[in-house]
């Protein structure tokens, strides 16, 4: 069973359907028990970093997140919040990627939207995609490479599209709305 | 490289497709789910459904249809059309909508784009502007251009701009269901006036065209909807074309 953080995190809908057309039953849930058992776990993200972070420290699920041990996927602001600290509004993330997210300058128009090409693509988490294939974007803050990056795009500059840090990863994309590729990447996430 | 979006706008009164000449005129182009997964198929980059009896009618946007858009689709959609709060937005975007577009509402009450950029943030919010030229400047129209204001185009899209939109639709009404091609000066200037993406809407009738608006206009995505619907310019020839013409896009 796969679960989904709920943490009132935006378009949640997309990712339950692109599950189910994968042939995968998700709950999407904010409960520490039923999160703490599932095989998989994903962690979705949009809008503000400073009110996602808020909620997640509500509900305790800042500190159960970075003590779970099976695979978890980090998506778009999801991947982001598994870094210590972000420049949107000075706010702390989970801490378990040592980097900081950053904005996009002024040379670029920001929100970045749209589809980019990934490149150097590394881990399993990538198998059947090839180098330079397309995935959807929508953000105005990006993590800049780290040595967890294990896939990166180009922007105003090269930047990370995905994080591994043991059982965690991350992408900065929307596999869900990703068409073919990002379809690929979630049965690659689920069968880790 | 970011690639330019194509992106087929469906029109939807009563839960069908439809295109208005100058958006009168209706036709039916057929059923919005079985469209959008087909141009999905052909590689457009983006949906656009817009109620456009919404506004006219007052009523709220089909979200029924939206679930079922969303359960087929696999490319990201913006949903349009009588969105006036932020519960409106909240049930689209639960229901599966990756982002809504508001345009009359905003005019009347622009508070409304900082209430929707606060909640859900600006990736989700699309504001749509409909203009025309009026003595040689460039106004804000309302109700699917049929109400003409005082306001600028260029000023409203910087106050947009920083109450949060995240990007803006521009159809102007001079050249929208013309075919003679999108108004590029008034698109190079936006993009210059603001620093969120412009897509391009209004005149669509060659493949030319849509290459003037990305070069030219400086558009970052380019929206059509007969030329699309009616088969008249295919997206997979219209991308190869572009590509040729070494403008960056998703093949």
């Amino acid at each position: 069973m796969v679960a989904i953080i709920d943490y009132d995190a935006g378009n949640v809908r997309s990712l339950q359907f692109a599950l189910e057309r994968l042939g995968v039953e998700s709950v999407l849930t904010a409960d520490p028990q039923v999160i703490k058992v599932a095989e998989k776990v994903i962690f979705p993200g949009q809008g503000a970093a400073g009110s996602a972070m808020e909620k997640l420290q509500q509900t305790g699920l800042d500190q159960l997140i970075p003590t779970l041990q099976q695979p978890v996927l980090g998506i778009c602001l999801g991947m982001q919040l598994l870094c210590d600290a972000t420049e949107e509004w000075d706010v702390k993330g989970l801490g378990i990627v040592s980097g900081k997210v950053i904005r996009f300058s002024d040379q670029v128009k920001v929100p970045q939207m749209g589809w980019n090409t990934i490149s150097k693509l590394q881990t399993t988490l990538f198998n059947g995609i090839k180098e330079e294939d397309f995935m959807y974007l929508v953000h105005s803050y990006y993590v800049p490479l780290l040595p967890e990056t294990i896939a990166q795009s180009d922007y105003d500059g090269a930047y990370s599209v995905a994080l591994q840090k043991d059982n965690f990863y991350g992408v900065q994309f929307h596999p869900e709305k990703s068409s073919t590729a990002g379809s690929q990447l979630l049965q690659n996430f689920l069968a880790l | 490289m970011l690639t330019k979006r194509i992106i087929p706008c469906l029109d939807i009164k009563d839960g069908r497709t439809v295109k208005g000449v100058n958006f009168v005129n209706l036709r039916d182009a057929g059923d919005p789910v079985e469209l959008a997964t087909q141009y999905a198929r052909q590689n457009a980059d983006e949906l656009v459904f817009l109620d456009i009896s919404a506004t006219e009618q007052q009523r709220k946007t089909l979200a029924d249809l939206v679930l079922q858009v969303a359960a087929a689709l696999d490319i990201p959609f913006t949903v349009g059309g009588g969105i006036r709060s932020v519960e409106d937005v909240s049930i689209l975007l639960k229901n599966g909508a990756d982002k809504v577009s508001i345009n009359s509402a905003a005019v009347k009450r622009p508070e409304l784009i900082d209430e929707v950029a606060t909640h859900f943030g600006s990736q989700c919010l699309v504001v749509a502007i409909d203009a025309k030229q009026i003595d040689g400047q460039w106004k804000v129209h309302l109700v699917g251009g049929k109400v003409p204001t005082e306001i600028d185009l260029f000023d409203w899209a910087r106050e947009v701009a920083a109450r949060g939109a995240g990007e803006i639709l521009f159809t102007s009404m001079d050249h929208d269901g013309t075919k003679n091609g999108f108004a590029n000066e008034a698109l190079a200037q936006l993009s210059e006036t603001v620093n969120i993406p412009i897509i391009a809407s209004g005149g669509a009738g060659t493949t030319q065209h849509f290459i003037d608006t990305f070069t030219h206009g400086k558009a970052d995505a380019a929206l059509a909807a007969s030329v699309f619907h009616f088969g008249e310019i295919p997206i997979p020839d219209l991308k190869q074309e572009l590509k040729q013409q070494q403008i960056a896009v998703r093949i």
